[in-house]
């Protein structure tokens, strides 16, 4: 009965469907399991930004790909092995990514004349001989699904129907070996006020299960072995979960009350409502009436000895960037998060892109220097969100934290930290000590001026946006002072000990790849194809880009050639050409999709 | 807690009061000075927040923790001190167009949510700190800098703003009529929640004698009183309904030749730190960390 079963060491599966069909869901739950199986691997959910587009458009096609492997991997996948197609737009749309001899599986019943058309197919491309390149298995999802679902009770044909993504899920996890205890736990917890529909998923699940065991169609399952990462505790965490658990880890660490003013928006909206669950952390959430409000209102709670937050998205960060400008005068702790997302203007909600960076270094009026980071992978969020905190307590000054569309909603597995190990955050407000208290005068370390809470005796004074006197903080315009005051925001900042720029050196290389941001998975990995077929490359991912890291300079000195990729165009070669005199190429693209390995590798390849 | 009882003095700051000469500013800070120590709180209690404009450089004078901040935001500034720092009291001061016109929006919402902040808006009907356009409270048919021919735009009626943005306290006063101005301060500190205070405000150099029909001529003050009726418009106050304290902020010099002066709304609700502060005190769970990182579906590598 058992079929025979075959050793792969990775798999790379796309799910694409209608933005109704359920397909991040299912990508979702097939996460789950391969987490659970202790592979290593990595998610790209890719969607429209409408909740519904029309049905059956080629618009409306939603898509989660997954790569998972026994060994340790850092992209979801360029192009996907296996493309589970739903409907004739999902074909039409994805097609062009499978490699020829892939495995494409596609529910028959929804190729009907209509959704044909709509995709703009003229024949049916199941029938028409046009996928005999690829290994085709043409199943009745939809008729399958409708027909194991006809005796449950309470359940509505078009409830039956919708079922179809768990028979497709069901099928999947056959066809890898996944276990299935998970997936039946979340359906019996999802729908527990609907058992009805709980039954009828679950139904939908088993049966897919059970086709995959039975049909001729599929003649072998696969197994990929757990990898072998470093021994501790997993779970899978997505970039906005892990940010905001950074964010609640980084009050716990710094005793400060987390106070998060947000206004909804793509892709950074989950942060606000996963931090809304956490009110027993004493976290105070704000959704304000607008981007201004929120950045305002997490100073002023900042100013009251608050940790303020403001989070949002490049369209919310630009309406932000006065209130940061007056973080900036003020000299309060401010952290604020930029979930990046394709521009100019709304551009396109739900894509990853790297064109905020310059925006966040200089999009404020005046000398305002502000410290930017950004996080490296989904997982990264967490340490990233401790760290812009820790800045921005210590130095007294916002902070941006960048992260992208495609970390905050990707998935990996990430090592679950012991919390009690991270370095406390010192803070301590200003007490009076008998003589007359100076809003502005420095500690010599770090040129951070005094955090003096309302409540504190003696420390009654006012701060405002107009430029101050060095050390007693009282409105000047007197020439030298302002001279001297902009001298000294620039050397906080510049100040700022940020650390040394590792750099992933291989012996032999005259070649650095420099890369930041939410790039880091394709572009070390497509360093790793490079030395696979033989090249010898250097590799140095940037967590701060401003300041940059001490070492920095010498670091690109040392090499002959310097590639820089971006989903930008150029920002950081800009700055990197400018402050170094470095004559870095770029590898520019803004295509709103992340990075794939191989055209990183290309680029490397070229420049060997 | 000091043995001495403060005074006005006490709240006066070490820095030079910078408005023009005759400015009505003046006036409305002596009077705000005067009331602090009726609030019965140490100095390092009280935070004046602003936003920018002549009114905005309140916070400056004032002895207290204080933040000059930016053109309109100063009620969301504001809020965020508020509802992180219920101990605190917390006062706004701004202008006709920093409240009305850049700041609009968070004005009403701040009156909407009832975050417990005491605004107020010191109207003159004029922008002066640019240097005399008009703003959302001058009359149609202003000439000024930037409306050579007279402006086109219909004023805002401040109270029925308020009150149509949900506001639960509403008042109006005049700067030099200090015993008014006083009562409204108090009246307003003891109000739990937003309060909004519009102050009729003298502008003497871009705007002067906007007010006097009801500066100079003191018979035109209808000075207005909770179960009382309202001089001879024949509504009896009732500071609790909102018909009455709405068609009570309609009546003007203009149309009825009087100005009613006092509270025209005060209405007890939950302020919005202590509804946040009650879902923090009612959450389920611990708070604990490791717990909460390590949930969910989880798996063991050796």
């Amino acid at each position: 009965m058992a079929k025979p079963v075959e050793q792969l060491d990775s798999v790379v599966i796309r799910f694409a469907g209608d933005s109704g069909d359920g397909m991040q869901l299912t990508g979702g739950r097939f996460t789950s399991e391969t987490a659970l199986t202790g592979n290593d691997l990595a998610t790209f959910p890719d969607f429209p930004a409408e909740i519904r587009a029309p049905a059956g458009s080629l618009p409306g096609v939603s898509g989660f790909q997954l790569h998972f492997a026994d060994h340790d991997i850092l992209t979801p996948g360029d192009r996907p092995d296996v493309l589970v197609a739903m409907n004739p737009a999902a074909l039409k749309t994805n097609l062009g990514d499978l490699p020829k001899g892939g495995t494409l599986i596609v529910d028959t019943d929804a190729f009907t004349d209509r959704n044909l058309k709509k995709a703009g197919y003229d024949s049916n491309p199941i029938e028409d001989g046009s996928l005999t390149d690829y290994q085709v298995h043409a199943v009745q999802l939809t008729g399958m699904t409708v027909g194991a679902l006809k005796e449950i009770e309470g359940v509505t044909a078009r409830e039956a129907e919708r079922a179809k993504n768990m028979f497709a899920l069901g099928l999947m996890s056959w066809l890898y070996g996944r276990p299935t205890e998970s997936t039946t736990a979340y359906i019996e917890k999802k729908f527990a006020k609907r058992p009805e529909i709980a039954e009828a998923n679950l139904k939908a699940f088993n049966t897919g299960y059970a086709f995959g065991e039975t049909s001729e169609s599929f003649a072998v399952q696969y197994e990929v072995k757990p990898a072998k990462l470093p021994p501790g505790q997993y779970r899978q965490i997505t970039g906005n979960l892990a940010l905001s658990w950074g964010l609640l880890t980084a009050s716990k660490l710094s005793k400060l009350p987390l106070f998060l003013g947000a206004y909804p928006i793509t892709p950074a909206s989950s942060i606000l409502e996963e931090l809304s669950k956490h009110k027993s952390f004493g976290v105070r959430t704000f959704q304000a009436e607008d981007e201004i409000a929120a950045a305002g209102a997490a100073l002023g709670a900042s100013f009251g000895g608050s940790l303020g937050v403001t989070t949002s998205a490049g369209p919310g960060i630009v309406l932000k960037s006065e209130t940061i400008g007056l973080g900036v005068a003020l000299e309060l702790p401010l952290v604020v998060i930029d979930v990046q997302r394709a521009g100019p203007s709304t551009g396109m909600p739900t894509k990853p892109e790297q064109g905020d960076l310059l925006m966040v270094l200089f999009g404020r009026n005046g000398e305002s220097p502000v410290p930017v980071l950004a996080a490296g992978t989904p997982g990264d969020c967490f340490y990233a969100a401790i760290e812009a905190v820790r800045i921005a307590v210590t130095y007294r000054t916002p902070v941006y934290l960048l992260s992208d569309a495609y970390l905050a909603n990707g998935t990996e597995p990430w090592r679950i930290p012991d919390t009690t190990t991270l370095d406390p955050i010192e803070v301590e407000f200003a007490t009076a000590n008998g003589s007359d208290f100076q809003p502005y005068r420095r500690e010599p370390e770090t040129l951070a001026r005094p955090w003096a809470i309302p409540g504190t005796p003696g420390l009654e004074h006012r701060i405002g946006g107009l430029e101050k006197a060095n050390e007693t903080g009282t409105i000047s315009y007197d020439p030298e002072n302002h001279d001297l005051m902009t001298q000294l925001r620039a050397q906080k900042v510049a100040g700022i000990k940020v650390g040394d720029q590792p750099v992933d050196h291989q012996e032999g290389a005259d070649v650095l790849v420099l890369s930041w941001g939410g790039t880091f998975g394709p572009v070390h990995a497509g360093v790793r194809r490079v030395r696979g077929n033989g090249g010898k490359v250097a590799h140095a991912h940037l967590r701060w880009l401003n300041p940059f890291p001490a070492n920095l300079g010498d670091l690109l000195q040392s090499y002959d050639r310097v590639l820089i990729p971006e989903m930008n165009l150029g920002q950081l070669r800009q700055l990197i050409r400018a402050r170094y005199l470095v004559d870095a190429v770029g590898y520019n693209r803004v295509t709103g999709k992340p990075f794939k390995a191989g055209e990183i590798a290309d680029a490397v390849e070229a420049m060997l | 807690m000091s043995e001495l009882k403060l005074t006005a003095r006490d709240f006066k700051s070490d820095q030079e009061v910078r408005w023009c000469p005759g400015c009505g500013d003046y006036a409305i800070l002596a009077a705000v000075q005067s009331f602090m120590p009726d609030l019965g709180l140490e100095r390092e209690q009280i935070v004046f927040v602003s936003g920018i404009g002549c009114a905005a450089r309140f916070p400056y004078y004032m002895q207290t923790y204080g933040m000059h901040s930016i053109h309109g935001r100063a009620p969301a500034i504001a809020t965020g001190l508020a509802v992180t720092r219920p101990d605190l009291s917390v006062w706004v001061v701004s202008g006709d167009g920093d409240a009305l016109s850049i700041g609009g929006n968070h004005l009403i919402h701040a009156l909407r949510r009832n975050v417990n902040i005491k605004i107020l808006m010191l109207n003159n009907q004029i922008y002066g700190l640019t240097k005399g356009q008009y703003s959302p409270t001058s009359e149609q048919g202003k000439v000024t800098g930037s409306t050579p021919m007279g402006s086109v735009d219909y004023p805002f009626n401040p109270l029925s703003l308020a009150l149509g943005a949900e506001a639960t306290f509403v008042a109006r006063a005049m700067d030099i009529d200090k015993p008014g101005l006083t009562n409204v301060l108090r009246r307003a500190a003891a109000h739990k929640g937003a309060a909004f205070v519009e102050i009729y405000q003298n502008c003497n150099i871009y705007n002067d004698g906007a007010f006097d029909f009801v500066r100079e001529e003191k018979e035109n003050r209808l000075y207005i009183e909770h179960g009382r009726p309202a001089g001879d418009t024949g509504i009896t106050h009732d500071e609790t309904d909102f018909a009455t304290a709405f068609a009570l902020s309609r009546i003007n010099y203009a149309e009825h030749g009087v100005v009613p002066l006092g509270v025209f709304r005060d209405v007890p609700r939950d302020s919005y730190d202590e509804l946040v502060q009650a879902q923090l005190d009612n959450a389920k769970g611990d708070g604990d960390l490791q717990a909460l990182v390590g949930s969910g579906d989880t798996w063991s590598i050796q």
